[in-house]
Parts: C-alpha cells; sequence; structure tokens
C-alpha cells in the first residue's frame, strides 16, 4: 500500500470514529428508530389481530416494513446535519475520494442505526409467533439486508440533501429501491418457517447488498456533490 | 510553532471568463483573475453581488456557468485531488461540529483533510493556543460563542499547512484583537509564498503590493 491509500483509510477511520463519538453524545437520537421499530410492530398484533396463526403470517413482512421505516426515519441524520454546519462542504473538498468518506460515513450510520434494528429484532419476532429457526433467519437476513438500506439510503440522502424540508420526498425516492430487500428478506423468513431452504434468499440478499455496496457510495458522492453546488 | 516556516512552493490560479448565474440572474461574467504566490486578492462587492459564489466556484465547490480555472497551468478539474489538498477553504459556517469538542473537531478535520493523524494530534493544541483560544479545547462547540468558533475555524485553516487559502467573510464575529491576530496570520502566509483570496466588509492590514481587489459590482 502506498502513502495515499494509506491515509485515505486513515481518514476514512477518522471519520467512522467521529461519528460514533457523536451518536454516543446524541444517545436519545440513536434511541428513536429502535424505539419505533418496536411500537410499529407491536402495533399489529393490538390493531390487526392477536391471532397466532394470523400473526405468525405476516410476521416477517411486518418485522421488514417496520425496518424499513425505521432506517427510512434516521436516515436524514446521515449527511444532513454535516449539510447544517459546514463539515459536508469539507469533506466535499478533501482531497480524498468522496465517495469512500461517504462509505465510512454510511458504515458509522449503519452501526448507530441499522445494528440496533437487528438486535432488537429477535424480541420482535417472539412477539410475532416465530418460530426459533424463523427467529435465527430473521436475524441473519436483516444482518445481510439493512447495510443495503443504508447504502441505498445514502443515495437519496446525497440527492435531497439541499432540499429543506425532503421528508416525503426521500421516501418517495428511497422506499421503491427497497422492494428487492424487502421481498428476499421476508421471503427468507417465510421460507424458513415452512422449513424451506432459506439459502436462496439470503444468497440474493447478500448480492444486492455487495452490488449496493459497489455502486451506492459512488452515486452518493455524485449527488453530494451536485447538492453542494 | 512545532514547523519551521519553509516557504511554500510557487502555484499560480488563473480563471479566466467566469460567469456565474442564480436562477435567471446573472452574477457576474467575462471575470477574469490572475494570482500566484505570495499575493492576495481582496474580493469587494454589495450584497448579493456573488462573492460567495466566487470562492465557491474557485474550490471547486461549484461550478461556473462558463469559463474555466487553470491551477498552475491545469485545469482544476482535471486535477481537483490534487489541487483540493493543497486549498483550505473557510466557508460562511464554521464548519464545526457542535457535539465534538475543540480539539476533536480540529483533529478530525485535519485527518479527513490533507495532514495525518498523528501529525495533528500533536499539533492541535498549539494551533488554539495560537488563536488564542486554547481554554476551549475540552469544551463542547455548542457551548462556544460565534467568536471562539471563528477563531477555531481559522486555526482548522491555518493548521492544514495548505499554501492556498479561500477565506469567506474570515472576520466575522471577531473582536479587534482576533481581526489582529487574523491579519498577522494572513501575512505571515503572505511571508511564507502563501496564497489567499479572501471576502471582506473589513479592511486587513496587509501590504499593499502583494494585495489586488476585485470589485464584483462593475462586472
Amino acid at each position: 500500500m502506498n502513502d495515499q491509500t494509506v491515509s485515505t483509510m486513515s481518514a476514512m477511520m477518522a471519520l467512522v470514529r467521529r461519528d460514533l463519538i457523536i451518536a454516543m453524545r446524541e444517545r436519545g437520537d440513536m434511541l428513536q428508530p429502535v424505539l419505533f421499530f418496536i411500537i410499529v410492530v407491536s402495533l399489529f398484533p393490538l390493531s390487526v389481530t392477536p391471532d397466532k396463526t394470523l400473526l405468525m403470517q405476516a410476521g416477517p413482512g411486518i418485522i421488514w416494513v417496520a425496518a424499513l421505516l425505521a432506517t427510512l426515519l434516521a436516515l436524514d441524520g446521515i449527511f444532513r446535519p454535516d449539510h447544517e454546519d459546514g463539515t459536508l462542504e469539507q469533506l466535499v473538498l478533501s482531497p480524498h475520494p468522496l465517495s469512500l468518506l461517504v462509505l465510512a460515513k454510511t458504515l458509522a450510520h449503519w452501526l448507530v442505526t441499522g445494528l440496533p434494528l437487528i438486535i432488537i429484532s429477535p424480541l420482535l419476532g417472539m412477539l410475532m409467533q416465530l418460530s426459533g429457526d424463523a427467529i435465527i433467519v430473521l436475524c441473519g437476513a436483516l444482518i445481510l439486508g439493512t447495510p443495503a438500506l443504508s447504502l441505498i439510503g445514502a443515495v437519496g440522502v446525497g440527492l435531497t440533501v439541499g432540499i429543506r424540508k425532503s421528508g416525503v420526498l426521500l421516501s418517495l425516492v428511497i422506499l421503491p429501491l427497497y422492494v428487492p430487500v424487502l421481498i428476499f428478506g421476508a421471503g427468507a423468513v417465510q421460507a424458513a418457517m415452512v422449513s424451506l431452504d432459506p439459502q436462496p434468499h439470503l444468497l440474493l440478499l447478500a448480492s444486492f447488498s455487495l452490488f449496493s455496496l459497489a455502486f451506492c457510495p459512488l452515486a452518493s458522492a455524485t449527488a453530494l456533490k451536485i447538492s453542494v453546488n | 510553532m512545532s514547523h519551521p516556516l519553509n516557504p511554500f512552493p510557487s502555484c499560480r490560479i488563473e480563471a479566466t471568463q467566469l460567469a456565474c448565474l442564480r436562477g435567471f440572474n446573472s452574477l457576474f461574467e467575462g471575470l477574469s483573475l490572475t494570482v500566484s504566490s505570495g499575493n492576495t486578492i481582496h474580493v469587494t462587492g454589495a450584497n448579493g453581488s456573488g462573492k460567495t459564489s466566487l470562492l465557491r466556484i474557485l474550490c471547486g465547490l461549484s461550478l461556473a456557468e462558463t469559463g474555466q480555472i487553470n491551477w498552475n497551468g491545469n485545469n482544476i478539474q482535471s486535477v481537483s485531488s490534487e489541487y483540493r489538498a493543497n486549498l483550505s477553504y473557510l466557508g460562511h459556517k464554521p464548519a464545526l461540529k457542535p457535539d465534538l469538542t475543540a480539539y476533536e473537531n480540529l483533529v478530525s478535520a485535519a485527518a479527513t483533510g490533507n495532514r495525518a493523524l498523528r501529525e495533528a494530534d500533536s499539533t492541535a493544541t498549539e494551533y488554539l493556543r495560537l488563536l488564542g483560544v486554547v481554554h476551549t479545547r475540552d469544551r463542547l462547540c455548542r457551548q462556544l460563542s460565534a467568536g471562539q468558533k471563528q477563531r477555531i475555524a481559522v486555526a482548522r485553516v491555518v493548521m492544514s499547512d495548505a499554501p492556498m487559502w479561500i477565506l469567506d467573510e474570515p472576520g466575522t464575529s471577531l473582536d479587534t484583537e482576533g481581526m489582529e491576530l487574523l491579519s498577522s496570520l494572513m501575512r505571515r502566509h503572505i511571508e511564507r509564498n502563501g496564497l489567499i483570496i479572501f471576502t471582506s466588509h473589513h479592511g486587513f492590514d496587509l501590504p499593499i503590493d502583494r494585495l489586488d481587489r476585485i470589485c464584483l459590482d462593475s462586472t
């Protein structure tokens, strides 16, 4: 590795560390998506039916939709605060490739918002009467799928960060792109529940995340440059 | 300072026939400027005359409608990474994270900018001392006054060790002593063969023979 590569790596690590420190100092903000996730899922047994078999059937879909919405809720935090305090301009002016800095920020954001959803998901699986196997597959599917949610989300926020009130617009841009994650994620859990092999779903989910990993940081960096312009 | 003030290698920014539109209004057109190491340009003009837009175009943050900017004879778009490594920009906002301390802000700005983290670690405190805000080192930036934040932002620019400074109203919120400090830092930068392009409603005590003025009202 040459010096440039080393310094870009250390710039990325510094950025992850910076964002994690800020997240730890704003712990309240960090809890919001998880609480939202829990509340949305627990509304279904209350409003639709407490019936065990029906819950079991709808459970995987409900949990995934709630995870999508919780991710969406926290998404703006990835670039908007930086845009408001001017540090985003400094990142754009950094000599390091913006796409890699964006990747570092997305990683930090996933650690703060995606990971807590995965940790809490077994509890919600139990609430939805999922079997033990299905809960394990749910966790696996979330681990494979939530990085794609953050990566795709970063593109959407990159596009809309220059707009003052972008909440609804962001959902309109992002949610259609989340559909493959939703289909394969919920599909994997449903397959596990009827004792089918969830592996094809999980592999497709993983490939979708890898695809996002390759392309989203580039797209997001380009979007940010346009937004800052 | 731990860094001896080695003179910067010579460089030159040449902008030709720049035009900037905001909506349907033309802010300026046919604007050309040249500045080389050891010199400063003071961009003046009424509010809304396009001073900030011009500086952002010169940084490469915004694109000009027409015209091009060369740095040492190369278009800044084609050598953008190298250009940015030699540039430090101070915008309207001080670019400080409110939830980080002054020290943490400087270190993370240096690490994501053009200085290695280890080097920055030992020098960030010195630069805070240089700007007279060393007592804010471990305080969160959200608790600081606008003037203190501006001083930390100036510390970031000086610490970047970049030969080219582009400063948008660097004197904002600074007190008399802060302005004098800024003037002396700018003089020191010019003496080191640095280059400064700035906007300001205040005058800075800079050597006249090194200072060019560009007024955006006339174009």
